[in-house]
């Protein structure tokens, strides 16, 4: 974009307005509106059952909604799902992988699936294999596949039909650190390449590592919506102590605790109580813990720390992102 | 979208963006979807090539030995005007391809919903649901085909068929094999938990089928109350067919009518049921 602010004015490659889905009473996904813009990384971030995936379901057509209107590439998704789908590359949290086939063949029928020359596919699915790394497990039934393998092959698989927008839905979880990394460094390539990522999770590490721009989910409804560094600069402090002193006594310490981030803070500051430990958001931790110590209040352990998207969500909710 | 990444800047592996028209591939697809996902089944089923061909040549050689020849050789005289050789070796093909046909109607489609999840990989695509429904009977129909080609080949080296006209039996065993197989697919689809009911299907509807299907014996000589298990299986009808393309079987055009129009029915009825089930179990 050649203008400022380039996100402000490109045409979004998806538009949700009010975006509702309810299974009897339950309501899913309730009333959200987002823009994305197009090569833009754009995460929805929320605990389980948030809602996440069925507004992926939603953006692919392959879930109907109850209310709202959504624009997919400038077309509605619900009818004309074959079109929306042929621009999409598609993550689902369950790998559907066929376990039973091997790692190319999974990559072959599926590019069929897409109506793929046979020719086209033949350059792209090896090229797609080195992208995954996964190189010299071209011949590896699925079975045989690590977890990271199997989600790294989902993604090469997902870019099958080079898609405009790659929808992840909890692309890391499960996986050990090491995995994670790998992965988050072929998901960064592709948006370097203009690729438009759009993601769930309930990892904030994810999130800050992934997106431009995310939207906060909790029961259906957008919470907060920002930049990672934008959210954690609005919603919380500078820093957090982390001090954690026994279940006997967590519950008690809290009116005392209090005290200390009530005075001459901001308005931000504050304190939340988890089953296991307090904390104490403010924007020097140092100063807080000198006083907690100074006080002679004792906690079995301390810690200052930056503030991450996870205190966004406590802060917004009460509640941790992993229940 | 172009790969904008500098030659020689990075390193690390990138995937080229060759700008596909991805408004084409939805054209295609839905048009051609059913045939692009019948794809899957040709590789899925490619392991089993070996173990599925010696089954083909080997049924044939097993059956028609045992029935043919053994219990041939006690049954005296001819049946229906022909040497019992005749009479069995259309049933036997027919029972056969049917009995496939229903086989792959069960597990392979609950199977595909539950573990390998080839449809809902295929609904990440411009796939509709229906489409992947038709593509599993193309495939099967195409199978069905060459396993009663095989069938007839080997019929033919015990001299069973009477004439070149007999060649018409495969068509109409594979009718039969698809009249099996798209109602159960339709009702496979709906099938949530272990699939324990697929045992009680093949022991108390798939085997009555064929236990009534006049293989071994016409369905004339029953008792009229239990003939209407013959009249309901597509695997009478499929056998009826098979024994007039052989050795010209006497039959009212009436009837010649309903052993064409009763499987033909059943395939399109299971075939719209399946489109909905499979809909049903997809859309969310």
């Amino acid at each position: 974009m050649s203008e400022a602010g380039g996100s402000v004015t490109a045409v979004s490659v998806i538009e949700a307005r009010e975006l509702t889905k309810t299974y009897g009473d339950f309501t899913a996904v309730d009333a959200i509106s987002f823009d994305v813009a197009p090569g833009e990384s754009f995460g929805l971030l929320g605990p389980n059952g948030a809602g996440k995936s069925t507004t992926m379901r939603m953006i692919g057509g392959t879930s109907l909604r109850t209310a709202g209107t959504l624009s997919v590439l400038g077309l509605d998704p619900e009818r004309h799902g074959p079109e929306v789908r042929a621009s999409l590359g598609v993550v689902p949290q369950a790998d559907a992988l066929d376990e039973e086939l091997r790692a190319r063949d999974n990559l072959y029928v599926y590019g069929r699936y897409f109506g793929l020359p046979r020719a086209y596919l033949k350059a792209k699915v090896p090229e797609l294999l080195e992208f995954a790394q996964l190189t010299d497990k071209s011949d590896a039934k699925v079975t045989a596949l690590s977890g990271g393998m199997k989600r790294r092959l989902t993604i090469a698989r997902g870019l099958i039909n080079e898609p405009r927008i790659l929808l992840l839905d909890e692309p890391t979880t499960g996986l050990d650190p090491q995995a994670r990394h790998i992965l988050w460094d072929r998901l960064f390539r592709l948006k370097e390449q203009g690729v438009t990522l759009v993601l769930t999770t309930h990892f904030m590490d994810e999130a800050e590592q992934l997106c431009d721009r995310l939207v906060v989910v909790d029961h259906g409804r957008i919470v907060a919506e920002g930049s990672p560094r934008g959210l954690i600069q609005e919603h919380t402090t500078r820093e957090v102590v982390e001090v954690r002193f026994g279940s006997a006594r967590n519950a008690e310490m809290q009116a005392e605790l209090a005290a200390l981030v009530a005075d001459g803070q901001r308005s931000r500051a504050g304190l939340e109580v988890l089953p296991d430990r307090i904390l104490l958001y403010t924007d020097d931790g140092e100063a807080m813990l000198e006083e907690i110590n100074r006080r002679a209040l004792n906690p079995l352990t301390q810690l200052v720390r930056r503030t991450s998207l996870e205190d966004v969500f406590l802060r917004l909710t009460g509640r941790s992102l992993i229940d | 979208m172009t790969d904008t990444g500098t030659p020689g800047a990075d390193a690390g592996p990138r995937v080229t963006f060759t700008g596909l028209d991805h408004h084409a591939l939805a054209a295609r697809t839905r048009r051609w979807g059913w045939l692009q996902y019948a794809g899957y089944r040709q590789v899925a089923e490619t392991p089993f090539l070996a173990t599925w061909l010696a089954v083909a040549f080997g049924n044939p050689v097993l059956y028609l030995a045992a029935m043919g020849l053994g219990l041939g050789a006690i049954v005296q005289g001819d049946v229906d005007g022909v040497s019992y050789l005749t009479f069995v070796a259309p049933g036997l093909l027919a029972a056969t391809v049917a009995t496939t046909g229903a086989q792959f109607g069960t597990w392979p489609i609950f199977g595909g919903f539950k573990w390998q999840k080839n449809y809902l990989a295929g609904y990440s695509t411009p796939l509709e649901p229906g489409q992947m429904a038709l593509g599993e009977t193309t495939a099967i129909g195409v199978r069905l085909v060459l396993q009663a080609v095989i069938f007839w080949l080997m019929a033919a080296l015990f001299g069973a068929w009477p004439s070149a006209s007999a060649l018409l039996a495969i068509p109409a065993v594979t009718l039969a094999g698809l009249a099996m197989f798209t109602p159960l697919m339709a009702y496979s689809a709906t099938v949530e938990n272990e699939g324990l009911q697929f045992n009680f299907i093949q022991r108390l509807v798939v085997m009555p089928m064929f236990l009534f299907a006049g293989t071994f014996f016409p369905l004339s000589v029953m008792p009229a109350y239990l003939q209407w298990v013959g009249w309901i299986s597509p695997m009478w009808h499929g056998t009826q067919l098979a024994r007039m393309a052989s050795y010209g079987m006497a039959n009212p055009p009436w009837l010649t009518a309903v052993h064409v129009l009763y499987p033909l029915a059943l395939i399109l009825a299971g075939q719209w049921w399946a489109g909905r089930t499979f809909a049903k179990r997809l859309v969310g």
